[in-house]
């Protein structure tokens, strides 16, 4: 029942979420306690608040710092039959991120100011989630000369990448992590050798060879990532690696981690938990880059999330249309529409089992990612936290909730996922961006 | 299994197809059980007697088209399945990838919807991607016969090896069978492999290391790469063709250099079994994988294999409709 009588300083603008166990990995807190949101910010966390008569009762569930999911594609422009700037930040909500970062790989490809501009606009109004956008790294993704680094850095781009290609040119990559250090920004980078894995469709391995699919072998994604590490480690430069999905690949961050190399990395929420035996059924679905790969490489990749070598989840999300997807396997493009199942996903198959605890979840799903791509900034008004004076975004999180993949109900505008009918524990239950709900 | 056997009397096709047999497609060997590869051969023998030697018509099939959808070219498989179905009274209707709708940018699934809304029964498909028949399957109403995707599958060819073994020899349980050469890009090495082992033969492949992976040895496979080590336990040799159509990069630094490590020649001849069977899929390169006077020898089945294709095709066209025209009308299996 709203109190709008000033005698109780309540605003409009404030927020009571009470009873709630509150995780914040970037305090090291959690406890049971109330969160105070005031104007959009974060004002208070501590037990018995008052101050709002808007109420969120959060008795048995988790109050995280709104997720952040730096590796989105949003197809817009170019793309809208896949997925356009307002399904996509929806889909995002529904998952339970109050931010995204996305890819250039729109038709034409992000490399100029206006195009930023065009996204930031349109994702003012969609109105869903917080959208920053990584830009290319070269101009029209095309892997020759740097794209305008400065001016699109001071425009807003947080990152620059040219994936989901990998930045072929060893040369321009190491001119770019040279020259993006005035800015402060990352290389995200797409690890992979072409040479070893072009026209391939699956993961090099038994299953490849048995159903007579072209491999795409995991030395392709290893000598990339051995390479960026060695540039990252020359240069000085702030290096993000997506895309990990090989035991070679955690083992050769682990050490150049201990080493003291300054890189981040990432794992897409497929190569979590899907093998590639599942392409014996020739679902396009299937079909995502990196591959999926055999369970050796999955139990690799949850080590190192485990020991912290990965520091970040990513849904990965690649939403296509369906008429490109139901095609001649060779036909059909890589790509799975995940972004409203990777929270669900990550806990029923990393916390659930006892991988990670919810705790270390959220530092993968929202404090690290944040990180990784300076959100944690306050010119980005502190993503990936629930600190005194942050933006309030706030992700609650049901860990109990069980639910089942329906892709009718999905919100992005491509359903391509092979995950109908699954069973899936815990859920984002109310989402809130800058002290707004967004879901319920 | 004589020509006197329990189907030798039939006159419809209901009758020479058990109940056992539940797949409305055929779409490789590997997810067939024993039993349904031991009735795919005694009903591929049947219908060889039944038409002496695949020469005769019967009409069990009268009232059927099957299509044929190649997108890869073929001569003999292609007029092999056209054969089969004309044998037993179907008509047949051709569509190939340069003439069909394919050239003006319809999809695959969207041209086998309108062939089969010609009342066709049944497609027969030769695609050069692995699954292409399997996509086919999940959309269509009709039955789908895989006649080769890319290098994954191609059960008739797999099943008339089989069949030309099995008349030879009367069995193939515990014979050594060894499959030469491309294993990598071979949708007939496959087929076999899988075929071969459900009914009990020692399966050998043989060939360059980059052709022949080890991981065969995972699905109980021996891997060797010395065609003079293991010839003299062989009784059958099935010597593949190099398949140069699909290698992006060429696995063998020569021609010249194949032909002196895996080519079957008279030479090696010397060291087989007395009895040794030669079996190739063709079109086979003559001075390549095999010499003339080995392929030409008393040894060879080559031609034999042919024969056995349509016998094969004929068993395949019958088990797949029937069983299709059987399924319950909620859709039912899904093979």
């Amino acid at each position: 029942m709203p109190d709008s009588s000033p005698l109780h300083s309540t605003t409009e603008n404030s927020l009571l979420i009470r009873g709630g166990r509150v995780i914040d990995p970037s305090q090291d807190y959690d406890g049971i306690a109330d969160v105070l949101v005031n104007d959009g910010v974060i004002v208070e966390i501590g037990e018995n608040l008052s101050g709002s008569s808007n109420i969120i009762d959060a008795t048995d569930k988790i109050v995280a710092p709104g997720l952040v999911d730096i590796h989105v594609q949003l197809r817009e422009p170019g793309f809208e039959e896949d997925e356009c700037i307002a399904t996509g930040t929806a889909a995002a909500i529904a998952g339970g991120f109050t931010s995204i970062a996305c890819l250039p790989n729109t038709c034409p490809p992000i490399d100029t100011q206006a195009q930023i501009q065009f996204i930031q606009q349109k994702a003012i109004q969609a109105d869903n989630c917080n959208v920053y956008v990584i830009a290319g790294v070269s101009k029209g993704r095309q892997g020759e000369e740097l794209a305008e680094m400065g001016m699109l850095a001071e425009t807003g781009a947080v990152g620059f990448s040219d994936a989901p290609a990998p930045l072929g040119s060893t040369d321009l990559f190491r001119r770019a992590l040279e020259y993006s250090k005035m800015f402060d920004k990352p290389i995200l980078d797409h690890p992979e050798l072409p040479e070893l894995s072009q026209s391939g469709i699956m993961h090099a391995g038994a299953t490849s060879m048995v159903l007579g699919l072209s491999g795409m072998h995991p030395d392709s994604e290893e000598l990339a990532t051995g390479r960026d590490l060695r540039l990252c480690e020359t240069t000085g430069g702030r290096l993000h690696l997506m895309d990990i999905s090989t035991q070679g690949s955690v083992e050769l961050i682990r050490r150049a981690k201990g080493r003291g190399v300054g890189v981040t990395a990432e794992v897409c929420i497929a190569n979590l938990f899907l093998t590639d035996d599942l392409l014996r059924s020739f679902d396009s679905n299937y079909k995502v880059n990196p591959p999926l790969r055999s369970q050796h490489h999955i139990d690799a990749c949850i080590a190192g999330l485990a020991d912290g070598t990965l520091d970040v989840i990513t849904s990965g999300h690649a939403p296509r249309a369906i008429e490109k997807k139901m095609t001649e396997l060779d036909r059909a493009p890589f790509g799975m529409s995940q972004i409203e199942f990777t929270l669900g996903l990550a806990i029923t198959h990393l916390v659930e089992p006892g991988h990670l605890d919810i705790s270390a979840l959220i530092a993968k799903l929202s404090t690290n990612p944040a990180i990784a791509l300076g959100l944690n900034n306050s010119r980005y008004h502190q993503k990936g936290t629930l600190a005194i004076g942050a933006s309030a975004d706030i992700t609650i999180i049901d860990p109990n909730a069980t639910w089942t993949v329906q892709p009718e109900f999905m919100l992005s505008r491509s359903r391509n996922t092979p995950l109908t009918g699954v069973e899936l524990i815990g859920r984002a239950d109310t989402v809130i961006v800058a002290g707004f709900v967004k879901t319920k | 299994m004589g020509t006197t056997g329990p189907h030798s009397e039939f006159t419809t096709a209901a009758e020479l197809v058990p109940a056992s047999w539940k797949h409305r497609h055929l779409l490789g060997l590997e997810n067939l059980d024993q039993e349904d590869i031991t009735t795919l051969l005694q009903t591929a023998v049947t219908l060889k007697s039944a038409t002496d030697g695949c020469h005769n018509k019967l009409d069990i099939l009268k009232n059927l088209t099957i299509a044929n959808m190649f997108f890869e070219n073929s001569t003999r498989t292609r007029n092999s399945f056209s054969l089969a179905a004309r044998r037993l009274g179907a008509e047949t209707v051709e569509f190939s990838a340069s003439s069909s709708s394919l050239s003006k940018g319809e999809t695959l699934i969207d041209t086998a919807k309108t062939i089969e809304a010609m009342n066709v029964d049944a497609i027969v498909i030769r695609h050069s991607t692995p699954g292409s028949p399997h996509l086919l399957s999940n959309n269509v109403d009709c039955s789908i016969l895989n006649a080769g995707d890319g290098p994954h599958e191609h059960p008739t060819q797999g099943m008339l090896d089989i069949m030309t073994i099995y008349e030879q020899r009367g069995t193939i349980a515990g014979l050594t069978v060894a499959m030469v050469g491309d294993i990598a890009y071979s949708r007939t090495a496959r087929s076999n492999i899988w075929g071969l082992k459900k009914l009990g033969a020692n399966v050998i492949v043989c060939g360059p290391s980059t052709l022949v992976s080890n991981a065969w040895e995972q699905y109980g496979v021996e891997v060797s790469h010395n065609l003079d080590d293991i010839i003299p336990r062989c009784d059958v040799l099935n010597l593949l063709r190099i398949q140069f159509e699909r290698q992006y990069t060429r696995p063998f630094p020569s021609v010249r250099e194949y032909a002196f490590l895996y080519g079957m020649n008279k030479e090696r001849m010397a060291h087989a079994k007395e009895n040794i069977l030669i079996l190739a899929p063709g079109p086979i390169n003559r001075g390549v994988e095999v010499t003339p006077d080995v392929a030409d020898g008393p040894h060879s089945v080559i031609l034999n294999q042919v024969t056995n294709g349509i016998a094969v095709r004929m068993a395949a066209l019958t088990l797949t409709t029937t069983a299709n025209q059987r399924k319950p009308s909620n859709g039912g299996n899904e093979q």
